[in-house]
């Protein structure tokens, strides 16, 4: 017998990267409208990914972005 | 003999090479921030990212001719910095790159773990997200072995397809979902780890 969390678990990434077959997804979502223990781990790697691009994102300084402009060909 | 003067052709053809590039560096600048954001995570410390923006940019700048109108300006420029990181030798490279079997687990460890850290039962996932600090992630992140980093660093913070992350890493679509899938664990065992006690 199928253990649906075990293969939500292992479906949890290509879900969420949209790569699973249209089968698959039927599957897994036919399990997360029934399982709200699955879903609340779903919905936590979503936010997650989010939340992770977001504290490892710093602003590019100011002295860098002034080199690169520095960098562009003179007009004649 | 003195040099024919330039004919009309001639300067019309100068003259649109010299939009062209005009063009490309404005577009290519445009793209800095993105491209800064990548390199930062790729890179071991700032100063090295810097380096290797500028460096990247210097390259493309000298070589925009090779770049082919149309196509992804933002995974061109990225293809020649992680070139030039590998070039560099990774230098600053701070984590191993073996992977011991112990450091991945379930896509589930990192929210169970952080959800037994809580108190109150059944609490919403904000509540636990917020069992990570910004520097325990920033940490987390650095310490993934470099191929696995990259990838995660490409798609997850850079927003590039598996192809283009392919494309840019030089290496087939599959080992970019495989080094996805199992980077990501790794990531999620290392936040496990540092994760806040309270």
């Amino acid at each position: 017998m199928i253990d649906w969390c075990d293969k939500c678990e292992e479906m949890m990434q290509p879900f969420l990267d949209g790569t699973l077959s249209d089968l698959e997804v039927a599957e897994a979502q036919s399990h997360l409208d029934k399982c709200s223990w699955c879903a609340k781990r779903y919905h936590f790697e979503e936010r997650l990914r989010h939340y992770v691009r977001v504290a490892v994102t710093e602003p590019m300084p100011a002295e860098l972005k002034a080199k690169l402009a520095a960098l562009r060909t003179p007009l004649n | 003999m003195s040099e024919s003067a330039p004919t009309a052709d001639d300067t019309r053809r100068l003259a649109k090479e010299a939009r062209d590039r005009v063009r490309f560096e404005e577009e290519a600048l445009e793209l800095s921030d993105q491209v800064y954001r990548v390199a930062r995570r790729i890179a071991g410390s700032r100063e090295e990212a810097e380096d290797l923006v500028q460096q990247a940019y210097e390259r493309a700048f000298r070589s925009w001719r090779q770049y082919t109108p149309g196509t992804n300006l933002r995974a061109w420029l990225l293809r020649i910095l992680t070139n030039l990181n590998i070039d560099r030798g990774r230098r600053q490279q701070r984590s191993p790159q073996t992977v011991p079997l112990d450091n991945e687990a379930g896509d589930y460890f990192l929210y169970n773990k952080l959800e037994s850290q809580v108190s109150g039962e059944n609490p919403d996932e904000e509540r636990v997200l917020e069992r990570l600090s910004q520097d325990s992630i920033v940490d987390a992140l650095a310490d993934v072995p470099h191929d696995f980093r990259d990838t995660i660093v490409l798609v997850d913070i850079g927003e590039f397809s598996y192809a283009d992350a392919a494309q840019i890493l030089d290496i087939p679509i599959g080992t970019v979902m495989s080094r996805l899938h199992r980077g990501r664990r790794i990531l999620k065992k290392n936040l496990a780890d540092k994760a806040v006690t309270a």
